[in-house]
C-alpha cells in the first residue's frame, strides 16, 4: 500500500481557478488558460509513493515541480484532486488539522535552507519540535541526535551564518530528521550547493534513507541527481507528469520525444546498471559436464558463449565456441574454461565500472544476483549498444 | 478668484463636516478624551520629574552611558558634550520636557503602529485601506492637527502630544508592514511546513527577522515626533517648542538659536541610539557587544571539531571537507 498518493491533482493560480480545471479536462491548452488570466501550474498529476522509496520529481524551472511538492504538505491547497497520506485525505483538512499532519507526518528541506539566522544551529534543528510544544531538554536531546546523524555534532551553539552552504543544508536536513516524520519532502535541496558538496550530500541522503527508512519525495532540475537518487522518477513538463519510471525505464523507454531529448545527454554509463542491460542466459552447462555436451549446445543454438554453472547456479566461468571445438578435437574431458571469466559483477554495478573489465577480455561478463547465482551475461556488443544513444530496439534485440 | 459657485459646482463643505464630526466626538466620547488627557498628563509630568530629579550632570553621565552601551565611546563623548551644552545654555528643563514628550509620544505611536503594520502585512485589504490613510496623515500639514487637538483637550501639553502621535505614526506602520512582507518567503514556508501556527510564525520568524526594518521605522517615528514636539509649542506644551514660539513672537534670535540647537542635540542623540538598537551587529565597539563577546568567550563551549574520532558521524571525511569549505 502506498504511503503517499496524489490523485488527479490540479493547481491553477488566478481568479476562480475552478473554471480552469473544467477547461483543461475538456481539452483546453495552457496557452488558452493564460489568455483568460489563469496559470495552470500542475495539471492532472497522479502518483503513488511506497514506504521507504525515494521518489524524484524532475523537471525544468516552470514545470510545476515546486508547486507539486508544496501541494503534498498543503502549503498550496489543491484546486482539484486529492493528496492522501496513509488513509487521510489531506485536501479535506484545514487549519489545526492540517498543521497536525505537517507536525507529525511530513517534514521539508528547502532549496535555500530557510534557517532562522537569529537562532543557533541547535535551536534551528529543534524548530519542528518546539512547534510541537516539546520541552526544552527533550527537544535539545533529539536535535543533538539529528545533528550527529548529519555530521554536525558539536556545532549546536554556532549561528547558521557561521557555517558554509553545505553545512547549513545539513542543519536543514537535521531539522527535518529531528521531527521524526515518515515522509521527507526535499525541494531542490542540493541545487544551491557546489558540485562536490552536492555529491557528498546525495551520498549521505541515500545512506540516511537506508538507515532510517524514510520515504522521500525529492525535487530536482538536475537529471543526473534524479538518476542517482531516485528509485523512481517522475518527469514533469509544463505542469504535467510525462512519465514515471525507474531511471533505466526512462532512459531506455522514454514515453515521449521530450523525455527522450531530455535524457539524451545523460551519462548512461553511470545510470545504467549491469542488471538493466544483461541478457538472460538461455542455456547454461553444468560444471561436471564434458566438452562434447557443450559443443553440441553451442552448435545447435548458435551460441557465442556458454556460461558454466555449479548445481546451485553459481557461475564457474564461460566457455567459448573456438576453445570448445579445440577441446573436442584434442579429446579432452574437462571444460576449457576461459581463463579470465571467473570474476563476476553484481546486478547493480553501473556500466562505468564494467568498461575496464570488459576491455580486457574476450568473453562476456557474468552478472550474479545478491545470492551469487548467475543472473545474466553481458557480451561486449551489448555493453556498447547500451552506451550508445539509440536505445530500445538494439538493446532488446 | 473663481469660487465654486462660478464654476457651477456646489460648494462642498468638507471642513464643516469634519468639524461636526469633531464636535460629535467631543460630546460623545468625552470619557475617552478625559482618560487620555489624564493618563498623558500623569505620564509625561512623571517622566519630567524623573528626568529632573537627579542633578543634571548625573543625567548627562547617564545619557552618555546609554550611548556607549548601544553604540560607541565616540557617541558617548559627543552626548556628554552636547548635553552639557544644554545645561550651559540654561535650557535643561525645557529640553527634558521635550524629551519626555517625545519618549511618551513615541511609545504610544509605536504601540499603535506595530500591530497595525502587522495587520496590514498579513491582510491585503487592511493594507489597501491603511495606505491612503497614512498618506493623508503624513502629508496633512502638522499645524492642522493642532486645531482639533486643542478643541478636544484645550491648550497645554496634551493636545501637543496628541498631534505628535498622529503625525509620527505613519512611518512606524509603513516600515513594520514592509519589514514583515520582506521576510524571506521560504523561511515563512519552513515555519508552515513544520506545522507552526500563524501566531508562532509571526512571533518566531516574521517579527524577529523584521526587527531591523521595524527599528528603522521607530527611528523615523522618533524623528517626526521630535519635529512635531517643537510645533506643539504652539498649543502651549512646555519645552523647547515653547521657547521657539516665544522667540518668534518676540523676534528673539539668541533664544531661538539656543532652543534650535537644543532640538538638534536631542535629535542626533535619539537618532544614533535608536539606529544602533536596530543593528546591534554593526556596533562591535559598543559596551553591550563587548560584554556579550566576553560572556561567550568565557562560558559557551566551542564546537568540538567533527574530525574527532568519537564524533559518531557516519562519514567523517564528508564533514571535514565541508568544514574546510566553510572556512
Amino acid at each position: 500500500m502506498p504511503l503517499l498518493a496524489a490523485e488527479h491533482l490540479y493547481k491553477i493560480f488566478g481568479r476562480r481557478p475552478q473554471r480552469g480545471v473544467e477547461a483543461l479536462r475538456n481539452g483546453a491548452t495552457r496557452a488558452e488558460l493564460r489568455a483568460e488570466g489563469l496559470t495552470p501550474a500542475v495539471i492532472d498529476a497522479s502518483f503513488e509513493v511506497s514506504p521507504g522509496e525515494i521518489f524524484v520529481v524532475m523537471g525544468l524551472s516552470g514545470s510545476g515541480k515546486s508547486t507539486l511538492i508544496r501541494m503534498i504538505n498543503g502549503l498550496h491547497p489543491a484546486t482539484a484532486g486529492e493528496v492522501v497520506i496513509e488513509d487521510e485525505n489531506l485536501s479535506a483538512l484545514k487549519g489545526e488539522a492540517l498543521r497536525r499532519v505537517r507536525r507529525e507526518k511530513i517534514s521539508m528541506v528547502f532549496q535555500h535552507f530557510a534557517l532562522l539566522p537569529h537562532r543557533t544551529v541547535g535551536e534551528n534543528a529543534a524548530y519542528g519540535l518546539k512547534v510541537q510544544g516539546m520541552s526544552r531538554s527533550d527537544r535539545e536531546a533529539r536535535a543533538d541526535r539529528a545533528l550527529e546523524m548529519v555530521g554536525l555534532k558539536g556545532w549546536g551553539e554556532s549561528l547558521p551564518g557561521e557555517l558554509s552552504g553545505g553545512m547549513q543544508q545539513r542543519v536543514g536536513l537535521a531539522r527535518a530528521l529531528a521531527a521524526e516524520t515518515d515522509i521527507l519532502l526535499m525541494d531542490e535541496a542540493f541545487s544551491a550547493l557546489d558540485p562536490l558538496i552536492r555529491r557528498e550530500m546525495q551520498d549521505q541522503l541515500v545512506d540516511l534513507q537506508q538507515r532510517l527508512d524514510k520515504t522521500i519525495v525529492f525535487i530536482t532540475h538536475d537529471l543526473n541527481e534524479a538518476m542517482r537518487l531516485g528509485d523512481r522518477i517522475a518527469m514533469m513538463r509544463d505542469g504535467r507528469i510525462e512519465q514515471i519510471g525507474t531511471a533505466e525505464q526512462i532512459l531506455n523507454d522514454p514515453s515521449s520525444n521530450y523525455v527522450a531529448q531530455f535524457v539524451q545527454d545523460v551519462d548512461r554509463a553511470k545510470v545504467l546498471t549491469a542488471g538493466a542491460v544483461m541478457e538472460r542466459p538461455e542455456y547454461v552447462i553444468g560444471a561436471e559436464q564434458g566438452p562434447q555436451q557443450a559443443h553440441k549446445l553451442i552448435r545447435e543454438h548458435q551460441l557465442d558463449a556458454l556460461p558454466v554453472v555449479r548445481r546451485d547456479r553459481t557461475p564457474v566461468g564461460v566457455v567459448l565456441p573456438g576453445e570448445i571445438a579445440a577441446a573436442v578435437r584434442d579429446g579432452r574431458t574437462d571444460l576449457p574454461l576461459t581463463e579470465r571469466s571467473a570474476s563476476t559483477v553484481t546486478l547493480d554495478t553501473p556500466l562505468a565500472d564494467l568498461l575496464a573489465d570488459a576491455a580486457r577480455r574476450t568473453s562476456p561478463l557474468l552478472v550474479v544476483d545478491d545470492q551469487g547465482r548467475l543472473a545474466g551475461l553481458i557480451p561486449q556488443v551489448t555493453l556498447l549498444t547500451a552506451l550508445s544513444n539509440h536505445p530500445a530496439e538494439e538493446v532488446s534485440r | 478668484m473663481s469660487t465654486a459657485e462660478e464654476s457651477m459646482l456646489p460648494r462642498v463643505r468638507v471642513g464643516d463636516w469634519i468639524d461636526t464630526a469633531f464636535d460629535w466626538i467631543d460630546d460623545n466620547l468625552n470619557i475617552l478624551l478625559t482618560l487620555f488627557r489624564d493618563v498623558m498628563t500623569f505620564v509625561v509630568e512623571g517622566l519630567v520629574d524623573l528626568l529632573m530629579s537627579p542633578p543634571p550632570l548625573v543625567m548627562v553621565a547617564l545619557f552618555a552611558l546609554v550611548a556607549w552601551l548601544v553604540s560607541s565611546w565616540r557617541l558617548a563623548l559627543g552626548t556628554a558634550l552636547g548635553f552639557a551644552l544644554l545645561i550651559s545654555m540654561d535650557i535643561w528643563l525645557p529640553s527634558m520636557q521635550t524629551l519626555a514628550l517625545v519618549i511618551v509620544a513615541t511609545i504610544v505611536a509605536v504601540a499603535l503602529a506595530v500591530p497595525l503594520g502587522v495587520l496590514a502585512a498579513r491582510n491585503d485589504a487592511v493594507s489597501a485601506v491603511v495606505r491612503p490613510v497614512l498618506d493623508f496623515m503624513q502629508t496633512m500639514p502638522g499645524f492642522v492637527y493642532l486645531i482639533p487637538a486643542v478643541t478636544f483637550f484645550s491648550i497645554g501639553l496634551v493636545p501637543g502630544i496628541f498631534a505628535t502621535i498622529i503625525f509620527a505614526l505613519p512611518p512606524g506602520v509603513r516600515l513594520t508592514e514592509l519589514g514583515i512582507r520582506q521576510v524571506d518567503a521560504e523561511t515563512v514556508e519552513a515555519g508552515q511546513a513544520f506545522g507552526a501556527s500563524p501566531w508562532q510564525i509571526l512571533r518566531g520568524i516574521q517579527m524577529p527577522l523584521a526587527v531591523p526594518t521595524i527599528m528603522a521605522g521607530v527611528n523615523q517615528v522618533i524623528m517626526l515626533a521630535l519635529s512635531m514636539a517643537v510645533i506643539a509649542g504652539f498649543t502651549g506644551a512646555d519645552g523647547l517648542g515653547k521657547l521657539v514660539v516665544e522667540s518668534i513672537a518676540r523676534l528673539n534670535t539668541p533664544l531661538g538659536v539656543e532652543a534650535g540647537i537644543g532640538v538638534v542635540i536631542l535629535a542626533i542623540f535619539l537618532d544614533r541610539v535608536t539606529s544602533a538598537l536596530g543593528n546591534p551587529g554593526r556596533h562591535a565597539g559598543s559596551l553591550l557587544a563587548r560584554l556579550r563577546a566576553r560572556r561567550t568567550a568565557a562560558g559557551g563551549p566551542q564546537p568540538t571539531t567533527t574530525s574527532e574520532p568519537a564524533s559518531g558521524s557516519s562519514s567523517p571525511s564528508t564533514t571535514e571537507t565541508s568544514v574546510r569549505a566553510g572556512t
